[in-house]
């Protein structure tokens, strides 16, 4: 009998679902904070495509305007955000696991193939742990964290830590910088779960209890 | 000896029934957060604990009174939205305008000053970035006393005070500030603003600018003044916002 194979360790299963809820709820009181001043949009010159957000949102999504218990809430959850993604970095780092999440050389040319993979149009390039395309996405997803906390110190505190608010571009900059890094989240929310659906049960199962059958007794299913 | 089937079904049953525990210990540990008696429009007080922890945290760890707000040329003013009304309403006559000071430790008021009294500290003059609690911030040009040189000629001995509390005349609007900030060089009893005397929508005759502190912290109309041991109460921490509110 060969034994079952070993997907995604401990911690970093734990890092992962631990974050999914506190980035919600990052998110919501993010909202909460966004709306007391909302002038971000998509568009140019005097054309707006879309006002971040449009009054049919606010309205659809029941988010309602409670600046001060968002703030409460933010300053509250985030603490459990960085100190998640630090225990992430630092067991990725220290295991090693981040050998196969990095993306090398080749990953850049064979990310073009796995999603004309995903698109129905070839085949699948040869991978370890990750795709091409995942060990880039991740990555920047944990950049992005950083980022995150980074932007957010800098609009937390900006005159305690001027240097890294004006490093940033100033105090209405790193507002900016936060809003738009945390709009990237959900459009890889959105197409992270597609995927996951896409990859079906084994896939999500080994996100959760980490282990998947070997390779060889799971083709021959 | 199980199959690899039996394997990865018990551990998949293991997982799941440990993410439903996690899931139901993060549900306990959000309603422990929420529980407590909540007056209306506040916050819960377990929220308020760790605001509490934030604000020590910062205060022991990166707030300095050698930390300054950035300044900015006089080409980057901009035009400062006049943001709350709370302690406005009556009609101000400048005449009759006193600033009662309660200095630390004394039982009551123990001077009334006037307008000419604070103008004879020296002028100081900046160009800060104002920021609202909502999230918009508009650079504007103060000009006013140090609220630390107010204390030194006024009230001698009080900068030893925990907290510093101010209210309009009417006591429709108050703010408490810890001391720290209140004698920040930056910190300011201002009279004018963008190089013009304040105006009414502004704060006349004498408002606090206090550029460590979001703009609700930066009182209009100031009335009276007292140096404490306790944190006088605030407005806005009523209502829900951290009383910190430290930038």
């Amino acid at each position: 009998m060969q034994s079952l194979e070993l997907k995604h360790r401990l911690t970093t299963r734990w890092t992962h679902w631990v974050n999914f809820p506190v980035l919600s709820l990052m998110i919501m009181s993010g909202m909460w904070i966004y709306w007391a001043y909302d002038p971000y949009r998509i568009g140019f010159g005097d054309v707006t495509l879309l006002h971040m957000f449009p009054d049919w949102f606010y309205k659809l999504s029941g988010i309602g305007k409670k600046l001060s218990f968002g703030m409460a809430l933010h300053f509250v959850f985030a603490w459990l955000f960085a100190i998640n993604g630090i225990v992430y970095a630092i067991y990725t780092a220290v295991s090693g696991e981040w050998r196969e999440l990095l993306p090398d050389a080749k990953c850049f040319s064979q990310a073009i193939e796995v999603v004309k993979h995903d698109l129905g149009l070839g085949p699948l390039p040869p991978q370890g742990r990750y795709n091409a395309a995942q060990r880039i996405t991740y990555t920047l997803i944990i950049l992005m964290g950083f980022g995150s906390m980074i932007t957010g110190l800098a609009i937390y505190k900006p005159i305690q830590l001027a240097g890294l608010t004006s490093l940033l571009g100033g105090y209405q900059w790193a507002r900016f910088e936060h809003f738009w890094l945390t709009m990237g989240y959900v459009g890889f929310f959105g197409i992270h779960v597609g995927q996951v659906i896409k990859a079906g049960w084994a896939n999500l199962r080994s996100m959760v209890c980490g282990y998947d059958l070997p390779k060889g007794a799971a083709d021959a299913q | 000896m199980l199959s690899n089937e039996q394997e990865l079904a018990r551990r998949t049953r293991r997982a799941f029934l440990a993410l439903g525990g996690g899931a139901v210990a993060g549900m306990a540990g959000l309603g422990w957060l929420s529980a407590g008696p909540i007056t209306e429009g506040d916050i819960p007080p377990n929220f308020r604990k760790v605001l509490g922890l934030n604000e020590s945290v910062v205060r022991s760890a990166l707030y300095s009174n050698n930390n300054l707000a950035p300044t900015f040329p006089a080409s980057a003013i901009g035009k400062l939205k006049p943001n709350g009304e709370e302690g406005l309403e009556d009609e101000l006559v400048a005449a009759d305008w006193r600033l009662e000071i309660k200095p630390y430790g004394s039982a009551g008021v123990t001077q009334k000053l006037a307008i000419g009294d604070i103008k004879t500290l020296p002028l100081h003059d900046e160009t800060i970035e104002f920021k609202c609690v909502e999230g918009w911030s508009t650079v504007t040009r103060f000009a006013g006393a140090r609220l630390s040189d107010f204390t030194a000629k006024f009230c001698a001995g009080s900068e030893r005070a925990v907290c510093i509390g101010m209210n309009t005349p009417d006591g429709v609007y108050y703010v408490s500030v810890d001391m720290p900030s209140a004698l920040h060089p930056q910190t300011l009893l201002a009279w004018e603003m963008n190089g013009e005397p304040l105006t009414e929508e502004h704060g006349a005759p004498l408002r606090l600018v206090i550029p460590v502190k979001y703009g609700i912290k930066n009182i209009k109309r100031i009335g009276r003044i007292e140096y404490t041991d306790t944190r006088p109460k605030d407005y806005w921490e009523e209502r829900g916002y951290d009383w910190y509110a430290g930038l």
